[in-house]
Order: C-alpha cells, then structure tokens, then sequence
C-alpha cells in the first residue's frame, strides 16, 4: 500500500446548517432541502441520493415554506418574498414581495397552477403560476393572527390553514371561510400558551390533519368541521406532518426528535371502515424534526441536528435490498477543502468566509501508527471574509499558493498573496474580464498560469494569470447543448487537458493547448462524483454516484484494458454498498498504478497491478495481511486498499513532498455545537 | 415385625397457586385455579376456598371456562386427561384421554372436532405464549423471537420475526401474548419490557406494530379487558398498568401490589381483574382501582434459612414467607393466617439488590417470645440484627420489643430459648455464631418507665473454635454447645462448662436432647454419618450407630425422635426412642430429594390408635418440606381427601398417655436426677403388663433397620411433583394395605 506521512488536519470547523424545510418532486424524485442559512440543495433520489446541485444561501433569507410547481421550485420566507429558484445556473431566478409580511408557508394546488401563501398579516394569497413568473391573483378571507401552515384539498377548491389557536378551511373558489376548527391548548402550563397548529394536511377525503405545539396530531372532518380523533404523539411540539401518496400512513415529525407513524387500518378483516392507528416511532434525530417527506418506500427526514435521515419502510421494501438500508447524510457531496499542493497550504470554505492555513511540519522518523513530534505548528494565515449578502459558493486556491479565488451567486474575487517569511499580504485584483460573472466551479491550472471557471451552460472561462493582469483567453462551449451546471472541473497535470463534468452526467475533456473539446467520455447513467486525469498515462478515472468506476484512456478515446475487467468482473457487493460518494480522486507520483480514492468513511488505494476481488475475497483484508509474513501477503492482496483508520473525512490530499493530508470533521464536534435539545425524562436518570 | 402399613405421606398443602393463570365465572363469583393434582374453586368475596377439584392425577396444568355452559369448566393434566366438572357442586362430568401432544385445545375445537390436526409446530411450554384471536378466527403463538398467527378458516400461517436484540442492547425476545377481543390486534409482551400491537398480520409484508413502553424488565402477562378498551399488563414491578387501546399514551397504575405479576386475568363481564403473583398470591380487583380480596398460598421464599417452627400458642407454621417476613400458616386449614413484617423495610423488586432477609427464628416454649435474625450481606460487609418480640395479647400479635444490632460478628448458626418450666422462671435465649462464640442473652429490667429488655448475661467460647448448634435440656437447666467435634455441656444456672463430651472423627451437624423420660440422652448427628447417643449421667457414649442422618429432631410432647437419611438419593425416615435400640417406626423412600426441613407439630386432638406403630403419631404429626422443583414423572398417588378425613375421627387414649396422666411428676424431674433408666422402665413395664422390650447391640439395631426396611421399598405413596415446596405429613391411616 506504501507508507506515507499523515498530516491529520481537525482545525477545519465546518458546521452544517439546521434544515428547515424539504419538498420532493415525485415525477423527477427529487429532494429539495432548504437550510436555515438559505442554502437550498437537490437530491436526486434515484441516483443513490446524490447531492445533485447546491444553491448557496443569502444572509437574511430564512426559508419557511418550499414548494415544487412541475420541475420549479418556489420557497417563501420571513423576509416576505416568493423566489423561484433558477435550477440551470443554481441561483435565484427572481423574488416578490408578497406584501403580507413574513410568510410562513407556501402550497401548490395538485394542478399546479396557484399558489397560496400564508402571511403574518392573516391572509391567504394566491398567487397564479404564469410561464415565466407568478402573478398576484387575490387575497382569501383576512384573518386575526398569522397562517402558520397551509394544505390544499388535492381536487384544489379548498384550503385549510392552521393557525393559532384554530384550523380555517376556505373555499378556495370563492375565498370565504368555512370552517373554524378549534384546537384545544395543551394541559397544566401550557394551557396560557396559544397553541400553534405547524402543521396541516388536507386529505382526499376531506379529513384534515393538523399538527400543532402541544404535542397533538389530530384528525378533522372538513365537511362537518368536528374533531374525529386526536393522537397525543409528543409531550412537546409535533413541527411535522407527511402523508403517502396513497394516504394509507402519516408521518409525524416532533420536538423530541422522533418520527412517529400512524396508519390507516381497517380494525379487522371483516370491517371495511378503517382508522387512523398510532404504529411505529422513529428516532432517528437528537433535536428537532423540522421537516419530513414520506416518499413511496421511506420517510426522509430533516431537522435542528442537520442530519438528513431516509429512512426506509421495511414494509414497502425488500429487506435484504440496498434501499432497506437507514441512510444518514450529513456532509456535502462535494470538497469544501482546497489544497495548494506545493506550498503546502489548506483552503477552507464557509458559507461567509474562507479560511487559509499553513501546514505543520514534523521531524523524526517513525514507524506504522506512530505519531511524530509537531516541530511547527499548523498557522491560520488568513482569514477572508466574504463581501455582500451573498453566500460562497465556490473557492479556490493556486497550487504555487499565489493566487485566492471565491465566488458568490453575484461576484468572482480574486486576490494575489505574497509572502514573506510570516507575513501574508493579500491584494485584490480589481479588473476581472466580464466573463467571470456567472460562476459554479474555480480550479486553478497545475502551473497557477490559469484560471477556470465554469459558467452557464456548462461552458468553462479560462483566464490568463500574470501580474499585472488577468486576460481572458477563451470559453470552451461543450457541444451536446446541455444547460445543466458544470460541478466538476479537474485539469491534468501537465496542463493540457481540463476534464469537466455536468448534472446531466456528461463529463467533457478539452484540449488546453488547442483551446477545444478533445472528446466526450460515453455518458453513463449515474452522476460522476469524483474524476481526474492521470499524470502520467493521461488515462480519466471517473468514480459515480453508485460506486462504479471508470478509466477512460484520452489517447484511444476509449475505456482501457483494466476498466473492462473491472466491469466485467464487477465490483466488490461492499464496496458498492458503501453509501457515501467518492469526492476526490488523486494519484501517487512514486506509482503510476496507484489511485487514491476517498469518501466520507474511508480511504482507498487501488492498485491496478493486483488482481480484483472476487465475492469470495475478503474485502476489508488490511488487517489480516498485516499478520501475514511478506511471502503470504502477495498472494491474499487485490487491487483494492482500504483504510478505516480515518472516519469522517473531509478529503484526502497527496502533496508534493509525498505526505498525505487528511481533513477530518469528526461527528462529536458538530454534536458539542449544536443547541441543547429539548429536555426528555430518562428511565433510571 | 412391626405393622407399618398404616402410616403414609400424605400432600397436605402449600401447593402453588400461581402455577396458572385463575379462571373467573360468569357472575364473578368463584374463581379457579389449578393448584397442584387439584382445581380449587374461591369465592371472591370471602377468600374462602369453596370445593377442591379432585380427580387428576397428576399435575393440572390448565383450566378455562366452557364457552357453552358458564357453570362448567375444563382442566387439563400433566396425567394426559381433560376433564369437565361442574364446578358449583365439584362434580366430574367427563373425561377425555389426550394422545401424546399435549397443546393448549380451543374449547370449541375439543368438542366438535374428533380428529386432531397439528396447526403450529413449535410452540412455547409456556401457555401465555398461546392465544386465540377474536372470535376464534385466528391463533397467535410466540417463540422467541417469532410470532406465528395462523388463521383457521383460511389455514395459512404467517411469521413474524424480531431482530435478536436492537441496537440499544435490549431483548426483544417474546415473553407472553394476547389478542384483542373484537380488533384484529395482538399485543405481544416482551423481555425488554415493551409491548407490541401488532395490527395488519393478515398480509404477510405490510404488517405493522405500534410499541408502549413502560415496563423495564420481561412483561409478565398482558390481558385485553372484554370490551378490548383496555390492556392490563403486569411484570416484576409489582405494578398493574392499564393501557387505554388507541390512545397510547393514557395509562392508569395499580402499584405496590407486593410481588412480581405472573398472571393477570378479567372475569367475563369485566368487573374483577386478578394479578396472580410469584409469592403465591392471588389478589382480586375489583372495578380497575381496589384491592378486594387477595387469596394467599404458602409463600415459597428464595430458601428457608429459618427452620420450620411451629407458634406454641396457635400452632401455626411458621417459617420464611414474603422476603424480610415471617409467614403463620395454619397447618389444619392449609391457609395463610399472617405475615409478620420482620425486618420492617419496604422491598424493592430489583436484581442484585442486597436485601435484608430473616435468616433465623425461634419461639419460647410459652409463645410469649419470638427471636429473629436478620441479615444484610453487602459485598465483605455484614449486617446482622437480633430482634426480640413479645407476644401482646391485646394485639394478639408480636410487638417488637428488643433490636439488638450486631450480636455477633459473624454469622448466627443457631438460635434457641430455654424452655421454662414454670412462668416465674426467666427465659434465656441463647445464639451461637460463626465468630467462635456463644452468647446468652437474658430480660432484665432496665430502668423502670421503659419495661424490661434483653441484654446479654454472658458470653461463652470453647479454645476458639467454631460453635454450630445449641440446645437446652427439657427442664432448661442444661445447655448444650457443640464446638465443631466437642459437645460442651453448661450449666445455665450459673453458665458453668459441666463436661465435653467427643466423638471424633466429624464435626457435630444436629444436636438435640431427649425429652420426657428419655432426658438423660443427648443426641447428635456428625458429618461422619455418625448418629450419636450420649448418656448425661454417665457422661459416655450409650451407643451409636453408623448412618448418614440429614436431620434429627425431638418431638417435644414425647420421648419420640425422628431423623431423616437420604440414602442413595432416596429418603428414609427413621422415629425412634434414644433409650430404645429398635426403631418404632421406619419407612424408605419417603420421596425423592432431600428434606432439609421438617417439624412436629402437636394435634389439635390426641389421637386413639392402639397400634403400637403408629402410636408415636397420636399426639404429634410430622411435617416436612420437600423441594420438588421440577415436574417428575413419579407414579402412585394418595387420595388425601380420604385420609384426612378419617384420621380426624379417631380419638383414643393411649396406654403412653395414661402413664403420662398418671405420673408426670415423673417426667418433669431433671433426666440426671432420675434413677436410671432400666429401674424406670422396668417399673413403667410391669406397671401396664406390656412385653418387656428386647436389648439387642447397636450393630444389631442397624442390622434391623435395614431388613426390616428393604422389606417395604415398594410403598411409595407421593403427593404433588410440581409444586415447588410440598408439605407431608405422616398421618396414621389405615387404608393403605391394599397398596402393598
């Protein structure tokens, strides 16, 4: 496997953001998921949960409502506007006040051509979806106290509202109100406190169900506007409700950070009238559950502990399957963690600042699993604080160290650094080429002489870099017409290739010293995750989304000799079980054979000279070969040289002096920073 | 040869209770349950038991109600039948002779259908583990971690299986089931303490079970109430928890129940709930809320470290009972009358709980005081107190009179009053410990507004070495201590070591004084299978005799004594006179295992039997307590009905009891102050013209034994196997030669 020095970094303080809200998109089955820093990012489900597309977030934009039209998606927040979100170059398409005050929810009607948003001020507005835009249609009936959740009938001609204190059904044709369904506070203290109803849903046979802050999921009859039944589910809020598709089970997500399931059944075989029945808890979260989506086969679901939870129904799928398997994402599907690989230092990117770090550096020599005495310490250069509301969506830093690019939805700033011997200065470059507006992925070229920036249509800008100043050189257009955003950008080594990849899985290689497409890799069902272009073999690696891997040789134009063997013999059933993607693909210079890959629980040298595993072959064999004597160890090793050692890396980068940084965010850390959750009584505490 | 045929072993009660589950009537009036061979019926109202069941032969292991006729009931046995009885009046209708398979029959299956067909495999041994679902539609069974229902219209099973444990190192193991009586809902009880509703069997994939949780160890037992509104379930926490069905989070406690729930039942019309507990308790409860009666059995302690002792003035049973409390039983009504609260704690049901437990206890020979030992073993450290309680007759209970803490500083090994011979004499409690010495205590006035108290008179040791028993002559005045292989005989008077008395090899296991005309002899037992005879005038060994005796004791009403051997795993018992070579009476295998405690206990009545065999019965009954844990397939049974109830008619004199009455300043004088023994004899022999007794050696009278013993192996009279702790008593009977 070979032996390197670790640098193992824990200094990066990466702290995902609480998700506020989820709405999935059962025709394409894609998940959006709003952050409360306003982040918003698209899972598509279908391929292995990848995290397809992330729009950065904006100060002051706190999503409360977020709802998918066809293939738009609208979200409404406290600042009072409805954005529609631009999907193509991931940043907001346009936002409008609805001069209501904050919103808290907004709902589509199933036809798709309404809005409703429910405002602080007591109104339901209507908005009418138009090609291009939303236009204000009319207010429903004004009431007294905010509309805190709304749920459209699924034929469309009624409206229930949870409110304070009460549910309001309205006509949605003639916007009076109907009902006032009164919901009855909580017991002991709380009985002086309004209750909230967070959350309703209006069911196909006008039983509305409502979710409110004393704990209590309840049961409707719209058309009589009597309570049928009432699920005391939490001693604190229930913040959540989701029903299937088929309206047979529902979903209650609670302060307590459990999922409760309530289902609709028949009492027995003989008795066709069925009820709602409290089944199965879930407590998957340790804080709030804030939002929650019952798919077909499993819940998703999302809160305060900014953990996204798909847990699967084990009733609707086949057990032994992947999909039965509980799914946590927490990190991002993409490096947050630039690497200057000759000087050594370590970009880190936050939502409103960039982090610049120095390496450390040790002496001695030791053998396997000693650590070695920190002669340096690592140093924080520089701190970099964004400018304008808009948050970071892409940084990168020159491999030399002498250059800093960020870009927000709105800007690109780029900075020249100069050191000298502890002192950092850092100058903007103030004239940037008006190429570099839109921007979703910056990479540096290996000689720091270049800039790419990839930009609409999933075109790149490369930029010439030198002192004085920065030119544009050239946009390189790829010719399939795609409008998906470019979220891979890798150029080669010896500068003369760029690979890109896109979200409608293209992954395009250009020639830099011709300034033109070289060729387009034969696109493959799944989303690449991770790609790089051998230094020295010129061979793409492609890794995707579900775990398959490619090797693609740029010269032939062709997938090489050992990427056909992989397929055929297949990969390992554990490697592809592993359910977070590869993000970073690196080479080891000393050994041309070697690929080193990551994901967020492992790392892996694949070695292309050993033989692949077969089933039988024990997969995770580092362990047992290291008890073999040397003679054994060659027979029992295959390709494929996985360490454990590190868990939740951020990503693993080989520098020039043939050391390895490791970036880990260990999971404990972002637990200690999280609010205290709500207080539960223990047995025997 | 002497005529044994006459005397058996007859169960006399303290079976079990909470063996299963009790069935109620129809009008809740009565309730059953099985109870050893028996079904007892008990009026809920008064606790009285009304009829006892009687005809199984072996074990009744089930009892339900017949659907069709509410005054009927069905029982099942270990014996391979099912019987149907009325109940009201205890008469036996029918009887039906199962196979081999002995499986939990639905009554409407029993009576329609005449051919049998196995419908589930494998199933628990335990009937909780088996229910019918509503109306008889479908048949829930659990095993480990599956649940099976099979549907009997359809004849289709589906499994249901749980993960071993889950990720939080909880057991998800089935402990007991129940189905709703009108939904289609199992609730299934579990080791973790969680209960299940299971709900949508009937489809094999899309089932689904809603959990409640609140108990924290194994759910004893769950019931649907009749209208399927409520589920009561019970565990080790002594508490009955009513579940409100479809609003999970409403419950109602009925705790401090004082055992752990083994068996909760409803009476058909849901009035009376009954949780039947591991102390062999049932208790009923009337309208969800109140205690109304509770039927309490003999309790069955964790071991009866306290001997069995009979209460001089009610001549109770006494002995270990609920933990930390001394159980009264009454031995003729085979009834609970009272637990005394020793150690005055309140229990806490918990695993690895070290709790305060009454190790010892003994009565003066008036009653009017009782001495317990209580103690708390924590880790290295003991905890030992010595509580004396005296009798108020205003109460007419024991009041606590005298907390010593720590007596000793080890463990007590024996613990016994003086018997005081007349009222005016002082009693002297003596306790011997572990620690090497012995310690008289005595009641001495202390000052004058706080009444008398117990204090120590005197402490006694013997070169360092170890007491083990201790023991008062009839009259008191003699106190003998055995040290290991010593006997030490003191003077209670004045606590004066009179002699030692030895016998090695072996150290000395039992110790006791003969009584009446016989006081002169000290007797003891070695653990060199040595039975020990000594003469306290001679200061000698009068004989011995090589046997491995478990326990010996004195019947106090006569020169009588009895010592147990479990030879080759079968017990013998042996009553003899300590001046007498022969056995009066000897019978083998009494039962199988070891008896480890027995007592004599007085009648009520003296009984006339001229037979000279069962004479040494007339006025005492021997108990013992055996200890089937486990069922055994032993053959032959007593017929205890028919026994008691003719012993109880025969009343006579006895040619013992006439000299007794003629001369008792006879046997009230000091044995050593006596003339001896063959002037006495020989005197008491001519004056009732009774064949003179024949002196054969010791080697002789073992001899005897066991001809005359092997002669009489195939009289094996049992009573119950099941039940854990069986009293037996030897009762002189005369029905029995036709066993022989």
């Amino acid at each position: 496997m070979g032996e390197f020095k670790v640098h193992r970094v824990r200094f990066f303080d990466y702290m995902p953001s609480a998700i506020s809200k989820m709405a999935f998109n059962f025709l394409s089955e894609r998940l959006a998921v709003a952050r409360a820093d306003g982040a918003v990012e698209i899972f598509k489900f279908t391929d292995n949960y990848f995290q397809e597309k992330v729009i950065p977030g904006r100060d002051g934009r706190a999503i409360e409502g977020m709802c998918w039209v066809g293939q738009r998606l609208f979200s409404a927040g406290l600042n009072g506007e409805i954005t529609e979100y631009d999907l193509e170059n991931l940043r907001p398409k346009y936002s409008m006040d609805a001069y209501g005050g904050p919103i808290w929810s907004i709902s589509s009607n199933s036809q798709g051509t309404l809005l409703a948003v429910g405002c602080e001020d007591g109104t339901v507005k209507m908005f009418e979806v138009l090609e291009e835009k939303i236009q204000f249609q009319r207010n429903l009936d004004r009431q007294k106290g905010r509309i805190i959740s709304l749920s459209w009938h699924p034929s469309g001609t009624k409206i229930a509202a949870g409110m304070m204190d009460m549910i309001r059904i309205f006509d949605a044709e003639t916007g009076r109100a109907t009902h006032r369904l009164l919901v009855d506070r909580g017991l002991g203290m709380s009985k002086g406190r309004e209750v909230v109803v967070w959350s309703v849903i209006f069911l196909s046979d006008n039983t509305v169900v409502s979710g409110d802050s004393a704990g209590k999921v309840q049961m409707w009859d719209s058309i009589t506007g009597t309570l049928r039944k009432t699920h005391l589910v939490t001693k604190w809020d229930v913040l959540a409700l989701s029903v299937s598709q088929d309206e047979s089970s529902l979903m209650a997500g609670t302060s307590e950070g459990t999922v409760v399931q309530m289902q609709f059944l028949q009492s027995s075989v003989e008795q066709q009238e069925r009820q709602w029945v409290r089944t199965r808890t879930f407590k998957n979260h340790s804080h709030d559950v804030r939002a929650l989506v019952h798919t077909d086969c499993a819940v998703v679901s999302g809160g305060m502990d900014t953990h996204l939870v798909v847990l699967p129904l084990l009733d609707q799928v086949e057990k032994s399957s992947k999909e039965a398997k509980l799914r946590k994402i927490t990190f991002p599907h993409r490096s947050l963690v630039r690497c200057a690989r000759k000087a050594g230092l370590l970009l880190f990117q936050f939502p409103d600042h960039l982090e610049l770090w120095r390496l450390g550096e040790s002496e001695g020599q030791g053998k396997h699993g000693d650590c070695l005495p920190v002669k340096r310490n690592p140093e924080k250069l520089l701190q970099l604080t964004r400018k304008g509301e808009d948050h970071i969506c892409c940084s990168a830093v020159s491999p030399c160290g002498g250059w800093l690019v960020y870009a927000t939805v709105s800007a690109v700033r780029l900075y020249r650094l100069q050191y000298d011997n502890n002192n950092v200065s850092i100058s903007r470059v103030s004239k940037l080429p008006k190429e570099l507006r839109t921007v979703h992925q910056l990479c540096f070229s290996s000689d720091s002489s270049r800039l790419f920036a990839s930009s609409t249509h999933s075109s790149v800008v490369v930029v010439a870099l030198s002192n004085p100043e920065v030119k544009h050189l050239h946009t390189l257009k790829c010719k399939s017409g795609s409008k998906q955003p470019l979220h891979l950008l890798v150029p080669s080594d010896d500068g003369k290739w760029l690979a890109t990849a896109n979200a409608d899985c293209e992954i395009h290689v250009y020639n830099l010293h011709k300034m033109k497409l070289h060729c387009t890799v034969p696109v493959y069902s799944s989303c690449p995750t991770a790609i790089a272009i051998h230094p020295s073999t010129c061979n793409l690696i492609s890794v995707h989304a579900d775990q398959q891997m490619f090797e693609f040789s740029l010269q032939q134009k062709e997938y090489t000799e050992w990427s056909r063997r992989l397929h055929k013999e297949g990969l390992h059933s554990l490697w592809l079980d592993r359910d977070t993607p590869v993000t970073r693909v690196a080479f080891n210079p000393e050994n041309p054979a070697h690929i080193i890959l990551h994901d967020t629980f492992m790392f892996c040298i694949v070695d292309q000279s050993l033989p692949l595993p077969d089933a039988q072959t024990k997969f995770y064999n580092q362990m047992t070969l290291r008890s073999l004597p040397a003679a054994e160890r060659m027979r029992h090793s295959h390709a494929f040289k996985i360490c454990k050692y590190f868990q939740h890396l951020m990503t693993v980068e080989l520098l020039e002096d043939h050391s390895l940084v490791v970036v880990e965010r260990p999971l404990m850390d972002i637990m200690s920073k999280l609010p205290a959750p709500v207080r539960q009584k223990k047995f025997a505490t | 040869m002497v005529e044994h045929a006459d005397i058996r072993v007859v169960h006399r009660g303290g079976s079990k209770i909470n063996f299963r589950a009790p069935v109620i009537s129809d009008d809740s009036r009565l309730l059953l349950c099985a109870s050893g061979e028996c079904v007892k019926v008990y009026s809920t109202s008064t606790e009285e038991c009304v009829h006892h069941l009687r005809a199984h032969t072996d074990v009744v292991t089930g009892v339900v109600l017949r659907p069709s006729n509410h005054l009927q009931v069905y029982s099942c046995s270990m014996d391979g039948t099912i019987r149907l009885w009325d109940f009201t009046d205890a008469i036996l209708i029918k009887m039906f002779h199962l196979v081999a398979v002995h499986l939990q029959q639905s009554t409407e299956q029993l009576v329609e259908a005449r051919e049998l067909s196995v419908v589930i495999s494998h199933v628990s041994s335990n009937p909780a583990a088996i229910a019918f679902g509503r109306a008889g539609e479908y048949l829930a069974s659990t095993k480990g971690l599956q649940l099976e229902v099979f549907f009997l219209k359809k004849q289709k099973s589906n499994r249901f299986s749980l993960k071993e444990e889950n990720k939080k190192g909880r057991k998800n193991t089935f402990s007991c089931v129940t189905c709703h009586p009108t939904d289609d809902c199992i609730a299934t009880g579990h080791e973790d303490g969680q209960i299940r509703l299971w709900r949508n069997f009937s489809h094999k994939k899309e089932y689904t079970y809603s959990t409640l949780h609140w108990h924290h160890t194994t759910v004893g037992s769950l019931c649907f109430t009749p209208e399927g509104t409520n589920l009561l379930s019970g565990g080790v926490e002594s508490v009955l928890v009513q579940w409100r069905y479809n609003q999970d989070t409403q419950r109602d406690f009925l705790p401090r129940l004082g055992a752990a729930i083994t068996h909760v039942t409803v009476s058909p019309d849901g009035t009376l709930f009954t949780t039947t507990h591991s102390d062999n308790k049932i208790t009923i409860i009337r309208s969800g809320a109140k205690v109304s009666a509770v039927i309490q059995g003999l309790v069955k302690g964790e071991s009866i470290e306290t001997d069995l002792l009979i209460d001089p003035r009610s001549k109770a049973l006494v002995m270990n009972g609920k933990p930390g409390h001394l159980q009264f039983y009454s031995l003729q009504r085979d009834k609970l009358m009272y637990n005394l609260d020793i150690v005055q704690q309140e229990y806490i049901y918990q695993s690895d709980l070290q709790q305060f437990e009454v190790v010892k206890a003994a009565f003066n020979s008036s009653g009017n005081w009782l001495a317990t030992v209580e103690r708390e073993q924590k880790d290295a450290e003991l905890e030992l107190n010595l509580k004396l309680w005296a009798f108020d007759d205003q109460t007419q209970s024991f009041v606590l009179n005298t907390t010593i803490s720590a007596p000793h500083e080890n463990r007590i090994t024996a613990l016994c009053f003086s018997p005081a011979t007349d009222s005016q004499t002082t009693t002297v409690l003596v306790s011997s410990s572990k620690d090497g010495h012995f310690k008289a205590w005595q009641l001495a006035a202390h000052t004058e507004d706080e009444g008398p108290c117990w204090s120590c008179d005197f402490v006694g040791a013997y070169h360092g070495l170890v007491p083990s028993c201790c023991c008062f002559s009839a009259d008191g005045s003699l106190l003998a201590v055995s040290f290991q292989e010593v006997v030490t005989v003191w003077s209670s008077a004045s606590w004066e070591l009179l002699t030692t008395l030895s016998q090695p090899p072996g150290d000395i296991r039992d110790l006791c004084f003969g009584q009446l005309s016989c006081s002169k002899y000290l007797l003891g037992t070695s653990t060199s299978n040595l039975l020990l005879c000594w003469n306290l005038l001679t200061c000698s060994l009068e004989w011995s005799t090589s046997m491995d005796i478990s326990l010996l004791l004195a019947d106090p009403l006569s020169e009588n004594m009895a010592a147990f051997s479990s030879f080759s795993s079968l017990l013998s018992v042996f009553v003899f006179k300590p001046s007498e070579p022969r056995p009066i009476f000897s019978q083998k295998a009494v039962c199988s295992g070891k008896v480890m405690r027995a007592v004599f206990a007085p009648r009520e009545e003296m009984l006339e039997s001229c037979e000279e065999s069962s004479q040494w019965l007339n006025r005492c009954q021997l108990y013992f307590l055996s200890q089937h844990m486990v069922n055994s397939s032993a053959a032959g049974s007593a017929q205890p009905n028919a026994l008691i109830g003719s012993h109880q008619s025969l009343v006579a004199m006895t040619p013992f009891h006439l000299l007794l009455g003629k001369r008792p300043s006879l046997l009230q004088t000091p044995a050593h102050v006596l003339p001896s023994t063959s002037y006495l004899c020989s005197m008491f022999v001519r004056s009732l013209l009774i064949s003179v007794t024949d002196n054969r050696s010791v080697t002789q009278y073992s001899y005897s034994t066991n001809t005359h013993s092997s002669a009489f192996t195939g009289f094996i009279l049992h009573g119950s196997q099941n039940c854990p702790f069986v009293v037996n008593l030897f009762s002189g009977a005369e029905r029995c030669l036709r066993k022989l």
